[in-house]
C-alpha cells in the first residue's frame, strides 16, 4: 500500500503541467521555427507565400563559391579561436593560480571583456586596427615591425577578427581553467614539487587532471565559433568582399536582399554543421560535461 | 624569504601586471579618451590625453541626440532585460523542479531537447515569421519570448543541477502539512535556490542586455531601438563623428561595469557552471 | 429653396473641411542617413510647414544601402512604415511590391508638374507612386580640377586616355583613383555608371537583361565595368587603406587634392559643398569614358522620390498628398535649391537651376543639354542584383577577377528576378 501511493504524491507534488508555461513558449519560438526551417528551405519563399523548388536553394549554396567560402571560413574561425583560447589561457590558468599577489585583480582584468558588449568591443578594436594610423599600428612602426592592414587585407582580415574574439572570450576559457585547477587534490602538487620543475608540474599533473576543462574550454569556444556572427558583423561585414563571410553572415546578407528561402537553407546548413561536430565531440568529451 | 626570492616574486607581479594591462586594459582607456575628445581630434585615432576634455559634454550629446533616442533605447533595454529574466527564472526553475524530482522518461526527454537547445543556433528567419503570424514582430513582448526561449535551456540546466542539492524529503514534509504543487514551488522550493536564481539573473541579464541579433532580426523600426542597436545605427550617423560614437560605448558599457563591480562572484561562478552556453 | 439648402450644406461641408485641416497632424518622414537626403527633407518639411502651421513633419532617418533596403522592405511587408518615405525610383522601387504596398497617385493633379520621362520609374501596372524629390544625378568621374590644372591634363574621352591620365597621375605622387570600400555601396560606379556605354555598344540591353536574354558574362561591353575594377586594383590606382576608407572621408581626400578621381554619383557635390565650401569648386565631372570618343556621354540616375504607404490613412492621408503636391511644385523646388546645392537638374515642369551651380554640375548639364545621356540600367529593368556592392568590393581588393565576378553577378541576378517572380527565369 505504501509503496504504492509515494509514487502518487509524487505525481501531485510534480505535476506535468509545470512544464506547460516553458513548453508553451520554447516550443512556439525555438521548436516550431527550427521545424519550419527545414520546409522552407526547400521554397522560395517572400514571407507571404512560398513556391516549393525542391533542393534548388542547397544547390545554389554548394555551387556558389561565395556561400562555400562562408562555410569554410566559419570552420576556420571556430578551430583558430578554440584553439588560440585553449592555447593562451591554460598558461594564464596557472599563473593566476600560482602565488601571485595581484591574482585577484588579474582575473577581474582578463574577465571584464566577457561582460562587455560585443558591438562596442568590435567597434573599438575596428578603430585601434586602423591602417595607417590605429594604435596597434602605430606601436608596430615604433618598434620597427610590419604594419598589416588589419581588416582591409583580404587575407587576413578573418583572422584579425579571429583574434579580437579570443581577446574578449579569453576570460571564460582561463576561468573554467582556474575552477579546473582549483579542483586538483593539493597532495598532487605535493609529489610534483619532490621533483621541482615547473614543466613537471605543467606536463604531470596539471594537464592530465585538467583535460576536462580542456574539453569544456574547447566544446564552448569551439560552438560559440561556429555560431558567430556579432563580431564578424560589426568588424567587417563579411569583407572585404566576401573575404571574412561566415555562415550567420551569409545567412543575415541573403535574408536583407530579400532571399528568404535562401538564407533559412543556410541555417539549416548551420544546424547541421553544428551537430555533427558537435555531437561527437560531445559523445567523446563526455567526462568533460559530467563535470558540469 | 630570501631578498633574491621576494624580487623574483615581485618581478613576476610587475611583468603580469604589465603585460595583462597593457593588452586587456588600453582598449578601455582608448574608449574613454576618444569619447573625451573633440570630433576633429578623436578622428586622428591617438592614443593621447585630449587636447580638450569635454567627456560630458560629449555624454550629453549622445543622450539628447535625434530626440533622446538614446534613452528610449536604454528604457527598451531595461525592460527587455527585467522582462525576459523574470520569465527565465520562473519557467526555468519550473521546469527543473519536476524534471529533476521525478526523473522518468520524460524527465530525460525534456532534458535532451534543453541539450539540444544549448546547441542548436536558432532559425531566424522562420522565427520572424511566426511572430508575425502570432501578431508580435517587432514588439518587445515578442522580443522577450524569443529571448526566454533562447536562454531558458542554460537556465533549466543550472537549476537542475541546485535542485540535486536540495532534499526531495523538504517537499514532501511540506505537502503532508497540506501545501498545493505551487505553493511548495513558490514558498519551499524557490527560497531554497536563491544562488542558482542569482547566477541565472546576472548572467541570463548580461546576456540579453548585450544581445545585438536579436533585436536586429526581431525588433527593427525607430521606435524600437535597443542599448545596442543605438552603437550599431550610429556606426553609420556617426561616420565622422567617432567622438559621439565612443560617448555611446561608454554610456552602454556602464551597466556591465555596474554588474561586474557587485556581483564579479556570481557571474564568474555562473560562467564556469553554465559554460557550455557559451 | 432646395439651393439655398445646397449651398448651407456646402459651406457646413467646407467648414468641416477647413475645420480638419486645421486640426494638428504630425507625419514621420523616413530618409536615408546621407547628408543630402536629410538636408532635403529638412528644406522641404520646413518649407511646407511654414505655410500649414497645423502641420508638423518629422524626419526618421534609417542607413543606406542593403541595410537600408531590408529596413524599407520588412516595415511596408509589416505595415510598421511612416507616414510618407523617402526611396529610390527605378529597380528598387519595384523590389518593394509599391502596386500591393503604396497609395496610387495617378488621380493626383500634381502629376502633371512632374517630366513625363520620369513616371515609368515610380510605375507599376499603370499606377503612379512617387514624385521625384531632389535632383537627377550623373553617375561618372568627380575629379579635382588642380590636379588636372598642375599637370596639364584634359578630360578624357575614352577609357586609354583616363587610363593615360592615371599614369601621370600616379607619377605625380597621387593615388590616381579614390576607392571607399568601408561603405560598400560606393563601389559600384564603375559597374553601374558605365551603362552609357554598353548602351551603345549594345542598344536595347536593358531589355534582353530583362527577358533573361543577356547577361554580364556573355556581354563584352557589359563586362568592360567590373574590368575597370580588376585594372584599378592590379595597376594600383587605389589610395592607402582603400579597403576600410568610409565614403565621407574619401570626400575629404578629394576636396583635398589628396586623390585625383572618385567615381561616383553627382550627389556627393552637396555633401562636399556642405563640409569644403571653400574646395567644391575645384571638382568638376565627366562621364565614364568608354572605347569610342565620338560616343561620349553621361548616365543619368532619376531623383529618389517620395511615397506614401497604404498604411497611411485620414487626415494623415489628406496631408501627405498636399504635401507630395508641395514637392512636385516649383516652390517645392526652390526649397530645396535653398538649403541645398543642386546635383543636376530638377524633374519639375517650369523649375530652373540658379544661376551659380557648381562647375561639376554644369559639368554634367552640358551632357544632358548636348543629348549625351543616358539612364542607368536600374531604371530601365526591375532587376538589380542585390550582392552587386560586395560582388566589386571583391574584383576592386584582388580577390575576383572581372570574368568570375561578372558570372556571380549573373548569379545574383537570376536569384532576384526569380525572387521577384519575373516572366521567363524559372
Amino acid at each position: 500500500m505504501k509503496s504504492n501511493s509515494r509514487p502518487r504524491t509524487i505525481l501531485r507534488t510534480y505535476p506535468y503541467w509545470f512544464y506547460l508555461p516553458a513548453a508553451l513558449v520554447f516550443g512556439v519560438f525555438f521548436v516550431v521555427p527550427t521545424m519550419l526551417a527545414f520546409y522552407f528551405s526547400l521554397t522560395r519563399w517572400t514571407l507571404f507565400d512560398a513556391t516549393f523548388i525542391g533542393l534548388d536553394n542547397y544547390e545554389r549554396f554548394l555551387n556558389d563559391p561565395q556561400l562555400m567560402a562562408g562555410l569554410r571560413n566559419t570552420f576556420i574561425y571556430a578551430v583558430i579561436t578554440s584553439g588560440l583560447k585553449v592555447i593562451i589561457s591554460l598558461p594564464l590558468a596557472m599563473l593566476l593560480t600560482s602565488s601571485l599577489r595581484l591574482k585577484g585583480l588579474l582575473r577581474g582584468i582578463i574577465f571584464f571583456p566577457v561582460l562587455v558588449s560585443t558591438v562596442a568591443v568590435g567597434i573599438t578594436f575596428a578603430s585601434l586596427m586602423q591602417p595607417s594610423v590605429g594604435l596597434i599600428n602605430t606601436v608596430l612602426g615604433a618598434l620597427g615591425l610590419p604594419r598589416p592592414d588589419w581588416l582591409g587585407n583580404p587575407g587576413l582580415a578573418l583572422y584579425s577578427v579571429a583574434l579580437v574574439d579570443v581577446w574578449k572570450g579569453i576570460g571564460i576559457a582561463t576561468v573554467i581553467f582556474i575552477a579546473g585547477i582549483l579542483s586538483i587534490p593539493l597532495d598532487f602538487f605535493e609529489a610534483a614539487r619532490l621533483e621541482g620543475e615547473t614543466w613537471v608540474k605543467f606536463r604531470y599533473v596539471i594537464l592530465p587532471l585538467a583535460r576536462n576543462a580542456t574539453f569544456t574550454v574547447i566544446l564552448l569556444s569551439f560552438i560559440g565559433g561556429l555560431r558567430t556572427f556579432d563580431l564578424i558583423w560589426t568588424m567587417t561585414r563579411g569583407g572585404p568582399g566576401f573575404a571574412s563571410d561566415v555562415l550567420t553572415s551569409v545567412i543575415y546578407k541573403q535574408y536583407q536582399a530579400g532571399f528568404y528561402g535562401l538564407s533559412v537553407a543556410g541555417n539549416v546548413v548551420l544546424f547541421i554543421l553544428v551537430t555533427i561536430i558537435v555531437y561527437p565531440l560531445m559523445r567523446f568529451f563526455n567526462r568533460a560535461e559530467l563535470e558540469l | 624569504m630570501t631578498v633574491r626570492k621576494f624580487i623574483v616574486s615581485v618581478w613576476l607581479d610587475v611583468t603580469a601586471l604589465i603585460i595583462i594591462g597593457t593588452i586587456f586594459v588600453v582598449p578601455f582607456m582608448f574608449i574613454f579618451l576618444t569619447a573625451a575628445k573633440t570630433g576633429p581630434e578623436a578622428a586622428l585615432f591617438q592614443f593621447t590625453w585630449p587636447s580638450q576634455f569635454q567627456f560630458f559634454e560629449n555624454l550629453r550629446e549622445v543622450l539628447e541626440f535625434g530626440d533622446r533616442r538614446m534613452l528610449l533605447a536604454l528604457w527598451n533595454s531595461t525592460i527587455l532585460t527585467v522582462g525576459s529574466v523574470t520569465l527565465i527564472v520562473l519557467l526555468s526553475a519550473l521546469v527543473a523542479f519536476v524534471m529533476q524530482r521525478r526523473r522518468d522518461r520524460m524527465a530525460s526527454v525534456v532534458n535532451s531537447i534543453m541539450l539540444a537547445g544549448l546547441i542548436i543556433p536558432p532559425a531566424v528567419v522562420p522565427t520572424i515569421f511566426v511572430l508575425q503570424q502570432v501578431g508580435l514582430y517587432k514588439t518587445l513582448i515578442g522580443l522577450i519570448l524569443v529571448e526566454v526561449a533562447f536562454t531558458m535551456p542554460f537556465a533549466t540546466l543550472i537549476f537542475r543541477t541546485f535542485m540535486a542539492s536540495i532534499p526531495g524529503e523538504i517537499d514532501e514534509a511540506a505537502i503532508i502539512d497540506g501545501a498545493s504543487p505551487l505553493q511548495v514551488f513558490f514558498s519551499v522550493i524557490l527560497p531554497l535556490l536563491r544562488p542558482a536564481i542569482v547566477t541565472v539573473i546576472v548572467v541570463s541579464s548580461v546576456a540579453i542586455y548585450n544581445d545585438f541579433t536579436g533585436p536586429l532580426y526581431f525588433l527593427p523600426g525607430g521606435q524600437n531601438v535597443t542599448a545596442q542597436l543605438t552603437l550599431y545605427s550610429f556606426i553609420s550617423q556617426f561616420s565622422s563623428r567617432w567622438h559621439l560614437l565612443f560617448a555611446d560605448v561608454v554610456i552602454i558599457t556602464i551597466p556591465p561595469l555596474i554588474m561586474f563591480m557587485f556581483f564579479q562572484r556570481q557571474i564568474v561562478s555562473g560562467m564556469t557552471a553554465g559554460a557550455i552556453k557559451g | 429653396m432646395i439651393r439655398k439648402f445646397l449651398f448651407l450644406l456646402l459651406l457646413l461641408v467646407l467648414e468641416t473641411s477647413v475645420a480638419a485641416a486645421q486640426d494638428a497632424v504630425t507625419l514621420t518622414y523616413l530618409v536615408d542617413d546621407t547628408q543630402n537626403s536629410q538636408d532635403t527633407a529638412q528644406a522641404l518639411a520646413d518649407a511646407y510647414m511654414a505655410e500649414h502651421p497645423n502641420v508638423t513633419i518629422t524626419i526618421e532617418t534609417r542607413p543606406g544601402g542593403t541595410e537600408g533596403d531590408n529596413i524599407v522592405k520588412t516595415r511596408l511587408a509589416t505595415g510598421d512604415m511612416t507616414d510618407i518615405f523617402f526611396y529610390n525610383s527605378g529597380s528598387l522601387l519595384q523590389a518593394l511590391n509599391p502596386a500591393q504596398t503604396l497609395v496610387d497617385l495617378s488621380d493626383q493633379p500634381f502629376i502633371e508638374n512632374i517630366v513625363e520621362s520620369f513616371l515609368p520609374t515610380v510605375s507599376q501596372d499603370g499606377q503612379i507612386f512617387g514624385v521625384p524629390t531632389g535632383t537627377a544625378m550623373g553617375g561618372g568621374i568627380l575629379y579635382n580640377r588642380n590636379i588636372y590644372e598642375e599637370l596639364g591634363l584634359s578630360v578624357p574621352l575614352t577609357w586609354a586616355e583616363f587610363e593615360a591620365n592615371n599614369a601621370a597621375i600616379l607619377e605625380a605622387g597621387i593615388p590616381p583613383v579614390l576607392a571607399t570600400f568601408g561603405d560598400t555601396w560606393t563601389s559600384q560606379l564603375f559597374v553601374l555608371a558605365d551603362y552609357y556605354n554598353v548602351e551603345q555598344a549594345v542598344p536595347g540591353f536593358a531589355d534582353a537583361y530583362t527577358a533573361n536574354e543577356a547577361k554580364y558574362a556573355t556581354t563584352p561591353a557589359a563586362l568592360a565595368g567590373f574590368t575597370y575594377l580588376q585594372e584599378g586594383y592590379e595597376q594600383g590606382w587605389w589610395q592607402p587603406d582603400y579597403a576600410t576608407t568610409r565614403f565621407e572621408q574619401g570626400l575629404a581626400l578629394l576636396a583635398n587634392g589628396e586623390v585625383a578621381h572618385y567615381p561616383m554619383l553627382t550627389f556627393a557635390l552637396s555633401t562636399i559643398a556642405a563640409n569644403f565650401p571653400d574646395q567644391v569648386n575645384d571638382i568638376g565631372f565627366f562621364a565614364q569614358p568608354g572605347t569610342d570618343a565620338e560616343a561620349n556621354g553621361a548616365t543619368i540616375w532619376m531623383p529618389a522620390a517620395t511615397y506614401i504607404p497604404q498604411t497611411t490613412q485620414g487626415a494623415k492621408l489628406e496631408v501627405a498628398l498636399d504635401f507630395l503636391g508641395f514637392i512636385a511644385s516649383v516652390e517645392g523646388v526652390d526649397a530645396i535649391t535653398a538649403a541645398v546645392a543642386p546635383n543636376g537638374p530638377y524633374l519639375i515642369v517650369g523649375s530652373t537651376l540658379p544661376d551659380t551651380v557648381l562647375p561639376a554640375v554644369q559639368d554634367l548639364a552640358a551632357y544632358i543639354d548636348s543629348g549625351n545621356s543616358y539612364p542607368a540600367l536600374e531604371f530601365l529593368s526591375p532587376i538589380k542584383g542585390p550582392n552587386l556592392e560586395q560582388i566589386c568590393v571583391a574584383v576592386g581588393t584582388g580577390q575576383m577577377s572581372a570574368e568570375e565576378a561578372a558570372a556571380s553577378y549573373d548569379l545574383d541576378v537570376e536569384r532576384q528576378a526569380q525572387q521577384l517572380g519575373l516572366p521567363g527565369w524559372d
